[in-house]
């Protein structure tokens, strides 16, 4: 597929001489949802300020539809929309305003059909005479999305955007997400909540102090790195794990009531009957069993310790 | 040129003085009005005439001049300090808008408003004083002149401040003693020689000397010279916004 951003050689060093990025190298694919996960201060924000014209690069190069984001910013900025991750408003201005404010600031001609249509998706439209002071957090939120996407961007980056929301407008969001998608809008989302990334994502990258770990199709990445358990409910309690089985991934609850056996979900042979059969044979009976893959918050955990 | 951005920008600044008239038209309003009432009628009336022009009528240009001075570098300064205090800053940086569309948007919009309230103050100081203006041309001209030369000192200003104290100190602290001491309320004639000469050193003096010509033809300086230090003002200003632009200075890291 055509990459709508494309990022070589990106390097930032802060006058501080702190080196927030060390040669980023990524490709953004057209349509699909980037989730950009890493720890605090591994670069996700300076990236994304580079490429929106907030930040100046130290080196290389980045390109948005085609355009160099400085040689272009013109080109490549109209295409561009921002939610940032701080909640930033002009207080005494209207929801209406604040969203025709940016519409007019990207060089667009009025269209409130379209700014009606942005706020009724985002379910703004009955606040849109109400000045932002008198907006909850979560409004206020909203409302920069629909700023961002006032001018109709085709790329949409989004900077923690569930930070700080309630569980009902978080699933609000990623449905609101997933529908731009649909309408062909290539969204970058960064975030800690691996669990965002796992409900949404077409792929994953992983940035840690400023270098891009790991970028991956999710279900690749989950199948390539997922672990799975099998977890049994034992109908007795054992002190200690039976014999036979000591060389396999097994261990045992506390209590003695749960057996859990880890197994890689890639290999053809998960050895899941052998043990199976192994437990009847001792007489080992259970009432349960269940079996869970390993959450990306697992993978991405892995990922950044072995880099430390 | 990207008309919609700078329409988008000019209209928000513009739209700020409407929701704070009271503080944004009265307040300058009432405070001229109070010299005009103490300097021009109670003790302007026991004053000589200055050149043949009543005291009264003689420092109407200088407190036209005052008022342009400090709302111009205000509203300017509070203009582009404000997103940046905010953090709404991020969208005109993140737009595809050219410095100088940011410019005319901001810089346009703090001197629009400040010619509005010269002229207001014209109009009222005709409550109090009676006074003439022969160069109407150049009495507009340097009105306008003058309001976009400090706004963008104002915009300067307003990136340099990181915090509200020094968003007023240089109005407060330069700007009003330049003033007071440019020949506002006096003809510096009027001063002993040596003092004469220090007051040259003081750019306000050309600006209020060559506004006060337009009015009565009478000036301190050459007129010729007020135009031309007013423009170097100006292109230094320029000069210091385009560095400013360059370098991110402030603005981006």
């Amino acid at each position: 597929m055509a990459s709508i951003i494309s990022i070589e050689n990106l390097t930032k060093t802060y006058d501080s001489g702190f080196q927030a990025l060390k040669g980023i190298n990524l490709d953004i694919e057209q349509g699909e949802i980037f989730a950009l996960l890493g720890p605090n201060g591994a670069g996700k924000t300076t990236l994304i300020s580079i490429i929106c014209g907030l930040v100046n690069p130290s080196g290389g190069q980045v390109t948005a539809d085609g355009h160099d984001i400085i040689k272009h910013y013109r080109q490549a900025r109209s295409k561009i929309g921002l939610v940032p991750q701080e909640l930033t408003s002009n207080a005494f201005e209207s929801v209406w305003d604040t969203v025709n404010f940016t519409r007019g600031l990207f060089g667009k001609a009025p269209n409130p059909k379209h700014i009606e249509k942005v706020l009724r998706d985002l379910s703004l439209w009955d606040k849109r005479n109400e000045r932002l002071m008198a907006l909850s957090g979560g409004m206020k939120r909203r409302v920069m999305i629909a700023k961002a996407l006032s001018h109709e961007p085709r790329i949409l980056f989004l900077d923690e955007p569930t930070a700080g929301v309630d569980v009902e407008l978080r699933r609000e969001m990623w449905t609101m997400v997933r529908e731009l998608r649909e309408s062909g809008v290539t969204i970058i989302l960064t975030t800690h909540y691996i669990e965002e990334a796992e409900e949404m994502a077409d792929r994953v990258g992983v940035i840690n102090q400023g270098e891009i770990v790991l970028v991956e199709q999710k279900q690749d990445l989950m199948r390539k790195l997922g672990r799975r358990e099998l977890r049994l409910a034992l109908r007795e309690p054992l002190s200690n794990i039976p014999a036979g089985l000591k060389d396999r991934d097994l261990s045992l609850s506390e209590d003695g009531y749960q057996l859990t056996y880890r197994f890689d979900s890639q290999q053809d042979d998960t050895g899941i009957p052998e043990m199976l059969a192994t437990l009847n044979d001792a007489g080992i009976d259970y009432k349960d069993l269940q079996t869970r893959e390993s959450s990306l918050e697992d993978i991405f955990v892995n990922l950044v310790h072995r880099n430390d | 040129m990207n008309f919609y951005s700078i329409r988008a920008i000019y209209l928000f600044e513009m739209s700020r003085t409407w929701r704070t008239l009271l503080q944004s038209v009265a307040t300058p309003v009432i405070s001229t009005s109070l010299y005009f009432v103490v300097f021009g009628s109670a003790i302007g009336s026991r004053m000589v005439e200055i050149d043949g022009v009543s005291y009264g009528a003689f420092i109407v240009p200088g407190l036209i001049m005052l008022t342009l001075l400090m709302q111009s570098i205000s509203n300017a300064s509070f203009g582009i300090y404000m997103p940046k205090f905010s953090g709404t800053i991020y969208e005109v940086l993140s737009a595809p808008v050219s410095y100088l569309e940011i410019l005319i948007g901001y810089v346009g919009a703090a001197a629009s408003k400040s010619v509005i309230l010269g002229l207001i103050i014209l109009i009222t100081a005709t409550f109090f004083v009676d006074y003439s203006i022969d160069h109407p041309f150049w009495m507009f001209s340097f009105l306008v002149l003058t309001s976009i030369t400090f706004s963008f000192l104002g915009f300067i200003i307003g990136i340099w401040a990181d915090g509200f104290e020094k968003l007023q100190i240089v109005p407060m602290m330069i700007v009003t003693p330049l003033v007071f001491l440019g020949g506002t309320f006096y003809s510096i004639d009027m001063l002993p020689s040596f003092w004469q000469g220090v007051t040259l050193l003081n750019p306000v003096v050309y600006l209020v000397s060559g506004f006060r010509w337009s009015f009565y033809g009478l000036s301190d300086v050459h007129i010729g010279v007020s135009i031309g230090m007013t423009l170097g003002f100006l292109a230094l200003f320029v000069a210091i916004v385009w560095w400013i632009f360059r370098t991110g200075y402030k603005l981006k890291s």
